[in-house]
């Protein structure tokens, strides 16, 4: 079935669903505003709205970018100079188990308010599965082509080049696909513990308010742009690692 | 590259050991200079292990573990170390699926330092090649998009291109089917002409078909003993009567009768 036609469906029964549940229940709009209300909303803030997303859109997107190239760099650095791996890696698990909810305050409290706050959170969530899976490809390099460019008389640093780092990539690939989901969530809670703009502080801001109809409006959006960065992402890897397929 | 004469190849005294298991003991072998040279044998007999200590693929620290080996050497009559002279094909083409065909066959040009100008002749040398081989419309499309045997036919193209004069062949066509199989022998005895290679496979027509010596490897810990030389010229007829005697003799002997 067409992934089109798919989503039609899907969006149609969850909001069909909604609706029912709405209705049955005779929910009042501060507890769960119908569809059509949160579509309303949608329309009539959608300035507001368009404002906040590109404070959120910016921040996810720089956080994505920074944190594919420290997560490369580290890998790459533990790959090539293999005893640097027993430093990093402890660093690396601290990191990923330290609650990023935790520290976001404290992030705060040392970046400010503005932009760099939310892009170090994004960095902080993202940079573990960017280096464990890339490094984990860097170590997985098939044998065979290892042995072929030993025979050809390869230097260390040129088999790296041309043939561990060329194969690490659909690795590589999948880790970029695990953190373009998480991407929004990280820039999504730094705005939750202390901002002024994007679209996790407008969620939190009508909450406080009672806009329910708002709140929703701001989290559909929050899904959208979501599900269309990481089918851009997607598409992107697909066109320049096309090998991944066939492994 | 000035292409070398192709030199002779002393293995002494070689042994190996892998998991408190001999695999052999004070093998020798001697490839002649521009001679095929052939080991036949079953699966999992040391075939491969030999083939990989002449290509330095197994490291030392690996061979100490065996018996004394302080007569060991791998030598060639020209004194350059071996390794240094082989070339590989292994099982699989292992060509790298994100190059395409010509890239692919330059490898070894792009993982050694070469200058622009060299890189060119061998591009359109590796062209040239590929056109002989019937692949030219293939130059620039990617490994998935090939078959087995032409992919398997890259492989030997981008052997050739490295103008190395000792070539170590592991079983290179034992995952294609019959023709393809025979194809490539054709195109390895004309291509691979007067280079000093070792074959190691486990088809004994492949053997009679390409190899001046033929060894057979068997035994726990495995020996080598020598079978047949033959003097006719490569590719051979496999449908002459006398390979139809020698293959039914080369079956009966690995058959253990």
């Amino acid at each position: 079935m067409n992934i089109f036609l798919r989503g039609f469906i899907l969006i149609i029964s969850l909001t069909l669903l909604w609706e029912g549940v709405v209705t049955i229940f005779k929910l009042p709009s501060y507890i769960l505003p119908a569809p059509i209300d949160v579509l309303k909303t949608w329309f009539e803030y959608k300035n507001l709205i368009a404002s906040q997303l590109m404070t959120t859109l910016t921040e996810t997107l720089l956080g994505l970018s920074l944190g594919i190239i420290f997560g490369c760099f580290t890998a790459l650095m533990m790959a090539f100079f293999k005893p640097v791996t027993f430093w990093i890696l402890p660093i690396l698990l601290i990191s990923q188990a330290i609650p990023t909810f935790a520290i976001a305050p404290l992030l705060v409290i040392w970046f400010g308010y503005g932009i760099t706050a939310k892009i170090v959170t994004t960095i902080l969530m993202l940079f573990y599965p960017i280096t464990s899976s890339f490094f984990d490809g860097l170590r997985r390099t098939e044998t065979g082509w290892l042995d072929l460019a030993k025979t050809m008389n390869a230097n260390k640093f040129r088999m790296f080049w041309h043939i561990r780092i060329p194969a690490a990539l659909p690795a590589l690939a999948s880790g970029v696909r695990v953190a373009t989901a998480i991407a929004p969530i990280g820039a999504v809670v730094g705005e939750w513990v202390g901002a002024s703009k994007g679209l996790g502080f407008l969620m939190l801001n009508s909450n406080e308010r009672m806009q329910i109809d708002l709140m929703f409006a701001s989290l559909i959006t929050i899904i959208l742009f979501s599900l269309i960065l990481y089918f851009c992402v997607n598409r992107l890897l697909r066109t320049f690692i096309p090998w991944q397929v066939e492994q | 590259m000035k292409l070398l004469e192709s030199p002779s190849v002393y293995i002494r005294n070689i042994s190996i050991s892998y998991q408190n298991k001999i695999i052999f003991h004070n093998m020798n072998l001697t490839l002649n200079g521009g001679q095929t040279t052939c080991i036949l044998g079953a699966s999992g007999v040391g075939k491969s292990t030999l083939l990989r200590i002449i290509a330095n693929l197994v490291s030392a620290n690996h061979l100490s573990q065996g018996k004394d080996h302080t007569n060991a050497s791998i030598s060639s009559d020209n004194l350059i170390p071996v390794c240094e002279q082989i070339s590989y094909i292994a099982q699989t083409d292992l060509l790298l699926p994100w190059l395409n065909v010509i890239d692919n066959v330059l490898l070894g040009f792009r993982l050694r330092k070469t200058n622009r100008k060299t890189l060119s002749a061998q591009q359109s040398l590796a062209k040239n090649l590929l056109k002989e081989v019937g692949l030219e419309q293939a130059i620039h499309m990617h490994p998935h998009q090939l078959s087995g045997g032409m992919k398997q036919r890259i492989a030997l193209v981008r052997t050739f291109i490295e103008g190395k004069p000792i070539v170590l062949m592991d079983e290179p066509f034992s995952s294609l089917d019959t023709i393809n199989r025979f194809h490539l022998q054709d195109l390895t005895a004309n291509l691979l002409h007067k280079k000093t290679i070792l074959l190691v496979t486990h088809d004994p027509l492949e053997a009679l078909r390409l190899a001046d010596h033929i060894y057979i490897m068997s035994g726990n810990p495995a020996m080598l003993s020598s079978f047949l030389t033959l003097n006719s010229q490569t590719p051979r007829d496999p449908s002459s009567e006398e390979m139809i005697t020698l293959y039914s003799s080369l079956l009966q002997r690995l058959l253990g009768r």
